[in-house]
């Protein structure tokens, strides 16, 4: 895939981006009884060649905003410009060209496998739904490279996933999603179902693969400290929206959204001489539900600095430093 | 005085179809009342099968324990009857597992959770136990125990579950409480919370507490001293202090090089341990952890090395060339 070069032109423009789920109640007729805000006015771009990480805990609509990039979901509202295409409204015979060149990797490799197929089959099955290639025998000899890309013996296309290690199987899965030649890859938390030792061999995969092929990540996790190291840049999400986007160490040196630095304050690090003398305090509170979420800003039942404003109004995004976006009424200028 | 509990070559076994794993194969270590020790390990390095053989809760077939003693005040929990051994679980020594959604039962009530505790193992009257229950919820830092106390587990968020279960934990003032992954399953923000709850009602209680988990961040905050399990051995143990600053172990120095720090900029690449995990089942005679070991040499296929006095007092290592891994990291790094 050639494509316009220009180095700061964004590959993927997400504008406004909704998706709210119905809630129903009812066995026979079932009735709507409300909505569940998932992404709820969502902006960012994604620049050619970086990584992006998309942070949150559970529920903020990281995972939910990755699946309507793939079109898993078909957005409420918004645009999802790739490359000059809206994929938010396209048919599903158009998008078919455009996952191609989109891929995913998910979290859990023990359920993103099918069980039934060869490690071969698994990797193998996209070149053949796309007609990429027509001979068998040739598509062998891709799986076999892509294994050895992803650092495992060629061998392994005979076996089947319950014979790998869970570090092995995710190494399967990112062989399966680079079988087309993709240029974004949508990695959603790759590496939070493996034990330390292997997900250090996965991220450092993941980077030379970037390297190598010039792909374009969007990251989604919830540890800090892999995003840290990957990322070029971070969007934290609470309840659906994006709350703080910056460049990755602009963001975990000084963040400055109450919600960003409550979640970094959370985080221990590896190092007793730092923990043990370190004064603590947990933000309070749960995240509330995204069916009735807060008015205002949604993070104000939980913020340290809200004032009564913050009730009422919800904050807009703004660019408080270059390249640095925050939603929060509170942070100077 | 002797220690709380005092863990002599525990030994136990799992029959599988393929062949016998030694997933606790000798370990021994101490706690002293009132304080933190952490067991961290990957999986299958038997950091829980270890600890649910203190309380002899290994499913039996296919697990078995074959040797050691559990030395709990004094008493051996291998020889006691199961009746005995029964007032021990829940009461002297409280549990507290990873899942709180698996380890409640869906189908009563909070209340009826906890006053069964009270009502078993204390002969509380309902009355009692139902005040007793109210003041535990309160003392866990949830509000409106009234409330919760007729409320069912799915009712519950998971952070509130896991303080019911520290709750439960606590119903009968145990000596000694197993937190196995307290806090996996949990949010950042909520795990912070939680975390801090333990460490303060331990404190406040005086009761001694066993962490088990992956998590480095969390065992240089909340541990004192720290047992670090490879292929069911303890490989290291030591004080925080010793173990983070002044590892000895390859495996451990190893597993603290390749985590990705939040409170670090981004290096180029991560130090993964690379190759996979031992396979249990195929365990030679010598060191588990040779064949990912960078300074293993031809003596680490003869034995299996023991623990032995590295750096300061109480800091072991089971690894024949520990007095030389400290010199060679420190000019590596």
């Amino acid at each position: 895939m050639t494509a316009s070069v220009t180095p700061l032109h964004p590959l993927l423009e997400v504008k406004g981006l909704r998706m709210h789920f119905p809630v129903t109640e009812g066995m026979l007729t079932r009735r709507l009884v409300g909505e569940v805000k998932a992404v709820d006015g969502v902006d960012f771009t994604v620049r050619r060649g970086e990584t992006l990480g998309l942070v949150g805990e559970s529920g903020c609509g990281k995972t939910t905003t990755g699946r309507c990039i793939l079109r898993l979901e078909r957005p409420t509202a918004g645009e999802i410009i790739y490359d000059g295409i809206d994929l938010a409204g396209l048919r599903r015979k158009d998008l078919l060209a455009l996952r191609r060149r989109i891929q995913v990797i998910f979290q859990d490799p023990y359920s993103s496998l099918n069980p039934r197929m060869t490690v071969g089959a698994i990797i193998d099955e996209p070149m053949k739904v796309h007609g990429i290639e027509p001979n068998a025998t040739s598509r062998g000899e891709r799986v076999r490279e892509l294994l050895s890309i992803c650092g495992l013996n060629p061998s392994f296309a005979d076996r089947y996933p319950h014979e790998m290690s869970g570090g092995q199987r995710q190494r399967v899965g990112i062989a399966r999603a680079l079988a087309l030649n993709p240029e974004f890859i949508v990695c959603d938390e790759p590496v939070s179902a493996l034990d330390v030792s292997i997900q250090a061999q996965v991220v450092n995969l993941l980077e030379d693969l970037r390297e190598q092929f010039g792909l374009t990540y969007l990251f989604i996790a919830h540890d800090l400290s892999v995003v840290r190291h990957l990322c070029q840049r971070v969007a934290v999400m609470y309840l659906g929206r994006i709350v703080e986007m910056a460049d990755s160490d602009a963001l975990f040196d000084a963040p400055l959204h109450p919600y960003t630095q409550a979640l970094l304050a959370a985080v221990p690090v590896p190092d007793p001489s730092i923990e043990q003398t370190r004064v603590f305090r947990p933000v309070q509170g749960e995240v509330p539900s995204p069916i009735n979420p807060p008015s205002g800003c949604v993070f104000h039942p939980r913020c340290p600095i809200a004032v009564e404003s913050c009730k009422h109004t919800r904050p807009e995004p703004r660019e408080v430093r270059p390249g640095h976006v925050v939603a929060c009424s509170q942070v100077d200028n | 005085m002797p220690p709380l509990l005092d863990i002599r070559d525990l030994h136990t076994e799992f029959r599988t179809g393929d062949g016998i794993v030694r997933a606790v194969d000798g370990i021994s270590y101490t706690v002293e009342a009132g304080e933190t020790v952490a067991i961290v390990g990957e999986s299958g390095s038997g950091k829980s099968v270890g600890a649910m053989s203190i309380l002899r809760l290994i499913p039996d077939p296919p697990g078995r324990i074959t040797g050691g003693e559990v030395l709990f005040s004094g008493r051996d929990l291998m020889k006691l009857p199961e009746e005995a051994m029964r007032r021990i679980r829940g009461s002297e020594i409280g549990m507290v597992f990873q899942e709180p959604m698996t380890s409640l039962n869906p189908v009563l009530t909070i209340g009826r959770q906890i006053t069964e505790v009270l009502e078993q193992h204390r002969g509380a009257t309902p009355a009692a136990a139902r005040q007793r229950a109210e003041q535990l919820l309160g003392l866990v830092g949830i509000a409106d125990p009234a409330r919760r106390l007729k409320q069912y587990p799915h009712q519950l968020s998971g952070g509130m579950r896991q303080r019911i279960m520290i709750a439960i934990a606590l119903t009968c003032d145990p000596k000694l409480i197993i937190a196995d992954e307290p806090t996996t399953a949990l949010d950042v923000t909520i795990q912070a919370q939680i975390l801090e709850l333990m460490k303060q009602l331990t404190r406040r209680l005086d009761i001694a507490l066993i962490i088990i988990t992956h998590n480095l961040g969390v065992v240089a905050r909340y541990a004192s001293r720290v047992n670090v399990m490879y292929a069911g051995r303890i490989v290291e143990a030591g004080s925080a202090a010793a173990i983070y600053h002044d590892p000895r172990h390859p495996y451990t120095i190893a597993l603290l090089r390749s985590v990705p720090r939040l409170d670090r900029p981004r290096q180029t690449r991560l130090d993964p341990i690379e190759g996979q995990p031992p396979d249990l089942t195929r365990l030679d005679n010598g060191c588990a952890f040779r064949p990912r070991c960078r300074f293993a040499v031809a003596a680490c296929a003869e034995a299996r090395p023991a623990l032995a006095p590295v750096g300061e007092a109480g800091h072991v290592a089971a690894c024949f060339r520990a007095h030389e891994t400290a010199a060679e990291t420190g000019e590596a790094a």
